[in-house]
């Protein structure tokens, strides 16, 4: 298992009728990120939304196949717990908007108990300066985190998420919603991140795949073309269909 | 040309529009200030009679000179059946629209939604005879006897002769509970449906389960939604008049455990209006003020309430 911290064998999903990822299999090395490209519909959410048991929360979506978290099947785990060990972000921030900046990037450490006041305030700040947002909110946890903008929201999100120390980071296109400067810093931050935990990032934006990625996998129709270290998907693609998509004649 | 003509004629209607607006904007605002008007009006003689002190004097006698009215059992009465109603009505609500919009499966949600709404177009004379017929003899041989002998130690649940009828205060805040049951379970099950899926799993990826994800998304997202449905249950119950005067016991001393038999403002207006002699009937048509000048209270109240809670606090989670 050459020491992957993720590894998906044979997995298949389904919103209702739509076989929405087909019998993908694939690997994911610790430390570093990779980056899920494709066109749109292509099943890169709905791949990633079943690494942390996530898409089986919508109506009549399921999921089948192997995910090996450190070798454990996910599917045979409380998917609670699951989910707390690979944390996700979204493509559009959704903070908790009754909640203070400090209450939001505490509230998975409240959730899961066991923390005493000192390290909730010391994950708190330690998360809030690993998504790089500290200097901007030091002044001001107690506010509403509505009172963030776009970009500083998305950061809240990664910081809520790092909070609960997970040992993977989903990301489902995290800068979609963001302006370029907004956009330019997640990217800064992924770069940094992924050195402390995976990261999987799904991304329109073949340039943003191209900046953050150790390695990317190129999805179509539900099925993955292939996966290859970043340079050599984007320079020297193996399929004809990965070639046509990064040279923009579809997609 | 026709163009133009076409053009007059719609800024024309433009205007007119513009004034037909106007016009029913000033009515909104005039009716309210009219029907004030008129019920001080009215309310006058007893205004002048009895002044401020009406307001905290418990006897209404008409008979015996000197003739002397005071309304505060009735204040009393309403607050005491309205609240209670609320600290029932609203765990109720709450619970079953979070059920339905979050938990239960979708072939569900359409029908009991359609019967909890339906519950609010069965008008209120007849709960009233429900509560008489039903709910007052299950009280008296059932409902009564059990607090009594559980919690009879506190004075709220003291048994007092003439009070073993079931027609009580208590009895009166159940009929109001279920009463305001469908405003409030409806309105707080839309403001929860009208919370993005976005919430829901912004919890759910923190490792939530349903439930705290329920608290930490919707919950939290609608808060504002459901205090506005406890306030329009609120504004409800206290105004209710016709299945609180069935129930209630329609006892003019003040209340103070809930088997006791009492009386709200608006059934005591209801009671004793129809052969009322003119200071009496002043009397009763200031009772009518006081309650509007009550619900008034209370919405401004749940605006400053709802003001403070939109502040946020460190510690919130």
């Amino acid at each position: 298992m050459s020491g992957d911290k993720v590894v998906v064998e044979h997995l298949n999903a389904w919103y209702g009728k739509t076989h929405a990822v087909q019998d993908i299999s694939l690997s994911f090395p610790d430390k570093q990120a990779t980056a899920i490209i494709g066109p749109s519909g292509c099943g890169k959410s709905t791949f990633i939304r079943c690494l942390n048991r996530i898409h089986e929360t919508q109506p009549k979506a399921r999921a089948e196949g192997k995910v090996l978290l450190d070798g454990d099947d996910v599917y045979q785990a409380d998917p609670t717990e699951i989910r707390r060990k690979i944390g996700m972000v979204f493509q559009r921030p959704n903070v908790f908007p009754t909640m203070s900046i400090y209450g939001n990037v505490a509230a998975g450490l409240k959730l899961h108990g066991g923390y005493s006041r000192d390290e909730i305030d010391t994950l708190v700040i330690e998360s809030l300066k690993k998504s790089a947002l500290w200097d901007e909110v030091k002044e001001k946890l107690d506010q509403s985190a509505l009172q963030l903008s776009g970009g500083q929201q998305q950061r809240l999100c990664i910081a809520r998420a790092l909070a609960v120390q997970p040992e993977v980071l989903l990301m489902d296109e995290p800068a979609s919603a963001l302006d370029p400067i907004s956009t330019a810093r997640i990217e800064d931050l992924i770069f940094d991140l992924k050195n402390q935990v995976p990261v999987i990032i799904v991304t329109h934006n073949m340039q943003q795949a191209a900046r953050v990625a150790d390695r990317t996998a190129f999805l179509y129709l539900g099925k993955l073309v292939e996966i290859a270290p970043t340079r050599d998907l984007f320079e020297r693609p193996a399929e004809k269909l990965t070639e046509s998509y990064i040279t923009g004649r579809f997609g | 040309m026709r163009g133009a003509q076409q053009r007059r004629t719609a800024r024309a209607f433009d205007r007119a529009f513009g004034w037909f607006t106007v016009a029913a904007a000033a009515t909104l605002i005039a009716l309210p200030l009219l029907l004030v008007t008129i019920v001080a009006q009215n309310a006058w003689p007893a205004l002048v009679r009895f002044g401020p002190g009406f307001l905290i004097g418990k006897l209404w006698d008409p008979n015996l000179p000197p003739i002397t009215f005071g309304a505060s059992t009735f204040i009393a009465g309403t607050l005491e059946t309205s609240v209670i109603a609320l600290l029932i009505g609203v765990p109720l609500s709450i619970g079953g629209a979070v059920f339905l919009a979050e938990l239960a499966p979708d072939w569900l949600r359409a029908p009991v939604a359609a019967v909890v709404d339906l519950l609010a177009a069965v008008p209120s004379v007849v709960f009233g005879l429900w509560g008489l017929y039903v709910l007052v003899p299950y009280m008296r041989t059932s409902v009564d006897p059990f607090l009594a002998k559980y919690l009879g130690w506190s004075p709220l649940f003291a048994e007092h002769a003439g009070s073993q009828s079931g027609a009580s205060i208590l009895t009166a805040s159940i009929i109001l509970a279920i009463m305001i049951l469908p405003t409030i379970s409806s309105v707080s099950r839309e403001a929860l449906r009208a919370t993005p899926d976005s919430q829901r799993e912004a919890a759910l990826s923190l490792g939530a389960t349903r439930w705290e994800a329920t608290r930490m998304g919707p919950l939290a997202y609608a808060r504002t939604g459901i205090f506005g449905a406890a306030i329009l249950g609120l504004g409800r119950a206290m105004g209710e008049t016709m299945a609180v005067t069935m129930t209630v016991g329609n006892s003019d001393n003040f209340a103070t455990s809930l088997f006791d038999p009492g009386q709200t403002l608006s059934s005591k207006i209801a009671i004793n209006f129809g052969n009322a002699l003119p200071l009496e009937r002043a009397a009763l048509v200031e009772l009518g003020l006081i309650l509007m000048a009550l619900s008034l209270l209370v919405n401004v109240v749940a605006r400053l309430l709802l003001r403070s809670m939109t502040r946020i606090g460190r510690t919130t989670a």
